[in-house]
């Protein structure tokens, strides 16, 4: 598996670490409902069979967080581009 | 029929014409009592305890594929109930006690053998944790042996003790655990629930539920609607898919674990070693066979497939810990996708729809745990309260903040 890297370019998967699921900002602690917000935050996943939106770090390369779209069931790369250029 | 020395005499003198097949490839009916979806080793044996233990026959196991096309299939075998929470000792120790007895239980050989399972510390910091999970067993009631250098090379003088980085200190030893025949323990079951009632359904995959008033009715399927009072979801790492069709979200990440068997080679490894410094598991087959594994990839996959970097990365861990197996030509290997929950503990609860329940998050652990998981979803299923050995495994568990982490690896599913 290779990641295009908007960066560095293509790149070996043994140089990105994952963080899963790429999900929402972290919810506000002071909301009222923000126990439950947290656990949905923290815990639930939609795991999908099929292209998933994944936070991946360039940890030996460029160093930078890339929102990639990955296909479950085929390990496809669809896109990858860095997350600080998508909405927080 | 039953398998026995006399039957074996009477077929080999008659030209072992009289063998008859071992289940039953049954047609669904419209309406079931409960329907267990998943004919792998969980689900099958939830039907045969289901119909042993509770005298509810009228059971359905749905099956997409063909029995054991999941990771009863796809995994490394191995049995122990070596945990450090008590939470888990009890169940993994309530699967041990049944796989000590499953054979004769279910009257078909699955090969169980209690060869040994040796966990390798590498630093004195590791030690003292296997010395805190080898007592956390003994206060259980499991058995547990620390032992030295000495007393491993004794056992296993083949291990590369004075490697620079990672030398070899000791091991926690449990002798009761072991390895059994992952295939053979799919079809004892299928033959333990078949010959009293239970319709093993094929190629049947559930495409929806039906849900009236917050109760389950029945299921969709590629074979037509088919009407339960109950549904009991064994899907591992598809848990995620058809709880989604119920409406759910679940505290669970789909992974794939790779495993590797090598050509046969003459005996060499007597029992199941593992390796404390990096990830690397292994045993001999009775067929010769080398049968190893290592850590996740890592992502989420559906694929059953995985990536070099693992490959490669579980090679290295096999040549540090013995040298010997570096010439060794691998066989086969092949992905399993993991139901990886939050915690690295699983789940066995009811559902927030009424009537549905749920088995999964069994992380790479799940082998050896389909006799007590079995047996502890078909209680639940049978008397809608959860069986004391899985108490703690809540759905709600998360939400409370009372998670069972072995490992205290917090919420990231592919770290556990």
């Amino acid at each position: 598996m290779r990641i295009p890297c908007p960066f560095c370019g293509p790149r070996d998967v043994s140089e990105f670490v994952t963080l899963g699921e790429a999900t929402g900002p972290r919810p506000d602690p002071a909301a009222p409902d923000a126990a439950e917000k947290f656990f949905a935050y923290a815990y639930l996943r939609s795991n999908p069979a099929g292209p998933s939106e994944e936070h991946w770090y360039h940890a030996l390369g460029c160093r930078s967080w890339l929102k990639v779209v990955r296909d479950t069931r085929t390990h496809e790369i669809e896109s990858a581009a860095l997350a600080r250029e998508g909405a927080r | 029929m039953h398998y026995s020395f006399f039957s074996l005499l009477q077929n080999a003198l008659t030209g072992h014409r009289g063998w008859t097949p071992t289940w039953r490839d049954a047609e669904p009916k419209g309406a079931y009592d409960v329907i267990i979806i998943g004919a792998g080793g969980h689900g099958l044996a939830t039907a045969y305890y289901l119909a042993k233990e509770h005298g509810i026959r009228n059971v359905a196991v749905l099956e997409k594929g063909w029995l054991g096309s999941g990771n009863i299939g796809r995994n490394t075998t191995i049995i122990r109930s070596n945990y450090l929470l008590p939470g888990n000792i009890v169940f993994y120790e309530w699967s041990m006690k049944l796989w000590e007895r499953l054979e004769q239980d279910f009257n078909y050989n699955a090969m169980v053998s209690q060869r040994g399972v040796l966990n390798l510390y590498h630093s004195d910091g590791q030690r003292d944790v296997y010395a805190r999970r080898g007592n956390a067993m003994r206060l259980h009631g499991v058995d547990a042996d620390l032992l030295d250098r000495d007393q491993v090379r004794a056992m296993l003088p083949f291990l590369n003790f004075d490697d620079a980085r990672f030398p070899i200190h000791g091991g926690l030893l449990q002798k009761r655990g072991g390895t059994a025949r992952h295939d053979a323990v799919a079809w004892g079951y299928a033959r333990g629930a078949s010959d009293r009632g239970v319709d093993i359904v094929q190629n049947c995959e559930v495409t929806g539920f039906v849900i009236e008033n917050g109760r389950i009715t029945g299921v969709e399927t590629t074979r037509g609607k088919i009407l339960a009072k109950k549904v009991g979801l064994s899907v591992a790492g598809n848990s995620s898919r058809v709880a989604a069709l119920a409406g759910m979200r679940l505290p669970i990440e789909s992974h794939v674990i790779q495993a590797f068997v090598s050509e046969g080679v003459k005996p060499l490894i007597p029992n199941v070693i593992t390796f404390g410094a990096g990830h690397f598991y292994i045993s001999q087959s009775d067929k010769g066979g080398l049968v190893f594994g290592g850590d996740l990839d890592g992502y989420k996959s559906y694929a059953q497939r995985g990536n070099l970097p693992t490959v490669r990365d579980v090679c290295e861990g096999g040549v540090a810990l013995m040298p010997m197996i570096g010439r060794v030509r691998i066989l086969r290997n092949w992905g399993g996708i993991m139901d990886m929950s939050a915690d690295g503990s699983p789940i066995i609860d009811k559902t927030p729809v009424e009537g549905l329940y749920l088995n999964a998050g069994w992380n790479y652990g799940g082998f050896k745990a389909v006799p007590a998981a079995g047996w502890c979803f078909a209680h639940l299923n049978a008397r809608d309260e959860p069986h004391s050995a899985a108490a703690a495994f809540r759905l709600d568990r998360f939400a409370r903040g009372a998670v069972l982490d072995e490992k205290g690896q917090g919420p990231q599913p592919n770290l556990h």
